[in-house]
């Protein structure tokens, strides 16, 4: 196997969920920068898909169960679409602004925030930034709307300092009291009421002048007066620098520790945020520099299946390798609350905190949920992905036990098995007998495959990105 | 005094995440500096349901009021820790949860307390049911290296490939699963951690099927979160598989806004579900040997913001069972205003560590010290010391 598909295949695994064999042998063609470059500029691309989508998956649909739709076309976009990174940006920043449709119940509101994620995700971190202060189900969700000039309301003040820009360590008690005051004022209207027009309109950013305290406060030891103050001082601060680029680290790269270690912990690799951080203070705070600097560094090229895949990467993963269900199939609207059992519901995590990664997405429940997926999706061996698999493992000709495990990992990915795993799965296809492909693919074939790829994708290995 | 279970004893956690307003809950009714400090979440005082001169039950605790004149209810006011990073400082829900999770307050712990009662009562990791969360996402109280517990999203569709149709192929799909998840050799402790919990998923698997089968009860559950997973804790203790510890989570307590019609509807939720669970172990013979312990990360501020209330301290903890000597334990907070935290916060009276000390030695018979990290002032919240069942 050549290290150059196996490299392709790392870097569709992470600027999306993964590419079928068929795609990477087609994307290997062009090299490495070239591809990186397509994926951070995709602005100009028009998607026509997307309109028909629209129309039977609407965004802001009424009475959505849990986001059922809009979480759903979004993993679906993700595997399917022709922009994986800015789907992948915008559940990116999801991770890290983690806001829930359960308290606004608002889902145009909730849908127009991952919206903006998608537009600006790779945009500049102070647009960024200004666009999430001005984000109405935020303005919601931590309370800014009840944040007013006579009756301070820490909620958005605090959670921007400490999970949105610098990490706790960076700032003191005193320093949340003045951003709090900063933002009074940012609150949002409803242009038509709510009711009876339900969530028909999305809500829009207003300052209220009359509600805002204009006097003058000390902030990281400036005096401010205005929320963007103090965004223009978070985004030059290497403490924002810095936790951001550790965040990108751990979401593209490896999992790291928990962020509520991360002013004690060090990074897993010092060297590596030290590389991103440095973009990003040269750059001003632009997302796309320092991705292309992460996507074209060594650190990850290396870093194979060192992160264990979130729920919706993991769905979406599945689905790809199935290439099904597929829209118009209207069993795609399951994708989302299917991740939302392996303990990621998208728009609606449980708290600010978002989620926890890495290992913490597995318990023996969500474990459970991961592989009755997997398994579930890929049983039916005349899905056009494992159909696709088949007829190139068969096409092959006969086989060793040996060769025909490694040829099915070979086309489920390139996957890297362990030794055991490997053994195992030889072991099995020894116990099913000699097996011929003389006659291509033919029934018996397709099942002795088919149980085969089922057995790779409830593999331990199959739970890593 | 001790007194002797005929079952080993159990408890069950309940974590009400976000933060539960103490204050609001346990209410200084006749305070006047209080009702003025929080005019947008303060109940009428005729509302509320009195349970001596100066506090009262807020009015949608109802079930809690119930239970506590039946003497089932201990109250440990005024919990928290010292925050050794200065005023306001622990005011994160991330870091207080690590805190009452890790019960280290001034480093960070990625073990959970209650992981190292499991190694306590299954050393050998032999029963995975010792602990079960029902939730999705297991919470770090229950995270440690080599104990091995389970996390139950849905208790009447847990088990691997369902969907695999022909018995003969499923068993030898899981049989292959089994040996795919028994590695000869550690690679590594991400992959340790999965292969242990893949080989878990299996035996708990086994050990859970027939429990919703057997139960039944004449207890209706509410159709919320909490009063689901109580009915699920209900139904894995009824069919004695040895567990000992059961988690749950309930969620939504971070009233910064609309407290006033936010709250009452959790409370409501929330005692009801446990008077209901209750009756329902009592139904069974199977309440004797069961401690709640609720918990909360941390109370709120003294004064309101307008709308709701701001990360605080100060909060409190509730001990329910029939084994308990109902009653309020540890001290409320003093609310002269000269003795406010930081001129805005509640000053803790007791330690979480004494609460969970107290749980741990006098029900659970288990040394606290090692546990918590030291050694904490206890309470006398039950009616007999209990001398544990083997």
């Amino acid at each position: 196997m050549d290290d150059r598909i196996e490299l392709i295949a790392h870097l569709m695994r992470r600027v999306g969920v993964g590419e079928t064999r068929d795609e990477l042998e087609k994307l290997i063609e062009r090299p490495y920068e070239n591809l990186v470059e397509d994926l951070l500029n995709t602005d100009e691309l028009i998607d026509p898909d997307q309109d028909v989508l629209s129309r039977y998956l609407p965004a802001g649909s009424l009475a959505t169960e849990v986001m059922s739709t809009p979480g759903s076309r979004w993993i679906y976009n993700m595997a399917n679409g022709p922009r994986p990174l800015r789907e992948k940006m915008a559940l990116f920043w999801h991770h890290v602004f983690a806001t829930a449709y359960h308290k606004s119940a608002h889902a145009r509101a909730m849908t127009a925030q991952i919206e903006l994620f998608r537009e600006n995700g790779l945009g500049n971190m102070r647009e960024i930034l200004l666009d999430l202060s001005r984000s109405p189900v935020m303005i919601d969700w931590l309370d800014n709307s009840e944040n007013h000039a006579d009756a301070v309301n820490e909620n958005y003040g605090r959670e921007l300092l400490e999970l949105f820009s610098i990490g706790i360590g960076s700032y003191t008690e005193d320093d949340v009291k003045a951003v709090a005051r900063a933002f009074t004022g940012w609150t949002f209207r409803q242009p038509w009421p709510r009711y009876p027009y339900s969530e028909g309109v999305t809500p829009v950013f207003t300052f209220d002048a009359t509600d805002h305290d204009s006097a003058e406060k000390t902030f990281l030891g400036r005096t401010i007066v205005d929320g963007e103050d103090v965004i223009e001082i978070l985004v030059k601060e290497e403490a924002c620098a810095r936790f951001i680029c550790r965040h990108l680290y751990n979401f593209f790269v490896a999992d790291e520790s928990g962020v509520p270690s991360w002013s004690e912990t060090p990074p897993l690799d010092q060297a590596a945020i030290d590389i991103l951080a440095a973009k990003f203070m040269e750059s001003d705070g632009d997302i796309r520099e320092v991705m292309r600097t992460l996507l074209n560094s060594d650190f990850f090229k290396a870093a194979r299946f060192t992160r264990v895949k979130s729920p919706a990467e993991f769905v979406g993963g599945v689905i790809k390798l199935a290439g099904a269900p597929k829209f118009p199939d209207f069993s795609v609207t399951n994708l989302s609350p299917a991740a939302a059992l392996m303990g990621q519901s998208l728009m609606n995590p449980a708290s600010v905190e978002g989620w926890h990664t890495g290992a913490e997405w597995l318990d023996s429940g969500t474990l459970t949920e991961r592989v009755n997926f997997a398994v579930k999706n890929v049983t039916d061996v005349t899905q056009p992905g494992i159909a696709l698999i088949v007829a190139r493992v068969a096409a092959a000709g006969d086989a060793t036990p040996n060769e025909f495990v490694d040829r099915c990992l070979d086309f489920c990915g390139p996957l890297d098995f362990s030794d055991h795993s490997r053994a195992t799965l030889v072991e099995f296809a020894e116990e099913g007998g000699p097996l011929s492909f003389d006659n291509g693919a033919s029934e018996e074939a397709a099942v002795r495959i088919g149980r085969m790829v089922q057995l790779i994708v409830s593999a331990p290995e199959y739970q890593f990105a | 005094m001790t007194t002797k279970l005929q079952k080993p004893p159990v408890l069950v956690v309940i974590q009400l995440a976000g933060g539960l307003d103490f204050m609001n809950t346990l209410i200084p009714y006749q305070n006047g500096i209080i009702r003025d400090a929080r005019p947008a979440v303060s109940v009428p005082g005729e509302d509320t349901l009195p349970l001596n001169d100066e506090l009262a039950w807020h009015p949608s605790a109802r079930a809690f009021k119930d239970l506590y004149d039946a003497g089932n209810v201990a109250v440990v006011q005024g919990v928290g820790w010292e925050h050794l990073g200065g005023p306001g400082s622990d005011r994160s829900h991330f870091r207080a949860t690590d805190i009452w999770h890790t019960c280290e307050s001034d480093k960070i712990s990625t073990e959970g307390w209650l992981a190292k009662v499991v190694r306590e009562f299954d050393p050998h990791s032999e029963n995975p049911l010792t602990a079960v969360n029902f939730g999705l996402g297991l919470p770090r109280s229950l995270a440690g290296p080599d104990v091995n517990v389970t996390s139950v999203g849905d208790l009447d569709k847990f088990g691997l490939m369902p969907e695999v149709e022909l018995e003969e192929e499923r068993n030898q799909d899981i049989d292959i699963f089994k040996r795919l998840y028994t590695p000869k050799v550690s690679t590594g402790n991400v992959h340790d951690y999965l292969t242990r919990t893949g080989r878990s998923v299996l035996q708990s698997a086994d050990m859970l099927e027939p429990a919703p089968a057997q139960y039944s009860s004449d207890v209706e559950y509410a159709s919320n979160p909490i009063a689901k997973a109580l009915r699920d804790v209900a139904r894995v203790h009824t069919a004695g598989l040895g567990t000992r510890i059961f988690y749950t989570q309930h969620l939504g307590y971070d009233h910064h806004s609309m407290e006033g019609t936010q709250l009452p509807k959790l409370l409501t939720e929330l005692t009801e579900a446990i008077s209901d669970f209750l009756q329902d172990l009592r139904n069974h013979d199977a309440s004797d040997e069961v401690t709640i312990l609720v918990f909360t990360e941390f109370g709120r501020r003294i004064r309101d913001n307008g709308s709701g209330t701001d990360h605080g301290s100060g909060g409190g903890c509730y001990i329910i069972g029939d084994r308990v000597s109902g009653g309020l334990y540890g001290e409320y907070p003093s609310l002269k205003q000269e003795d406010w935290l930081y001129g805005e916060d509640m000053q803790h009276t007791i330690d979480f560590r004494s609460v969970y000390s107290t749980v741990l030695e006098q029900w659970l018979s288990v040394d606290a010290i090692p546990i918590v990290g030291g050694s904490y002032e206890q309470i006398n919240p039950y009616t007999a010391t209990v001398e544990a069942a083997r």
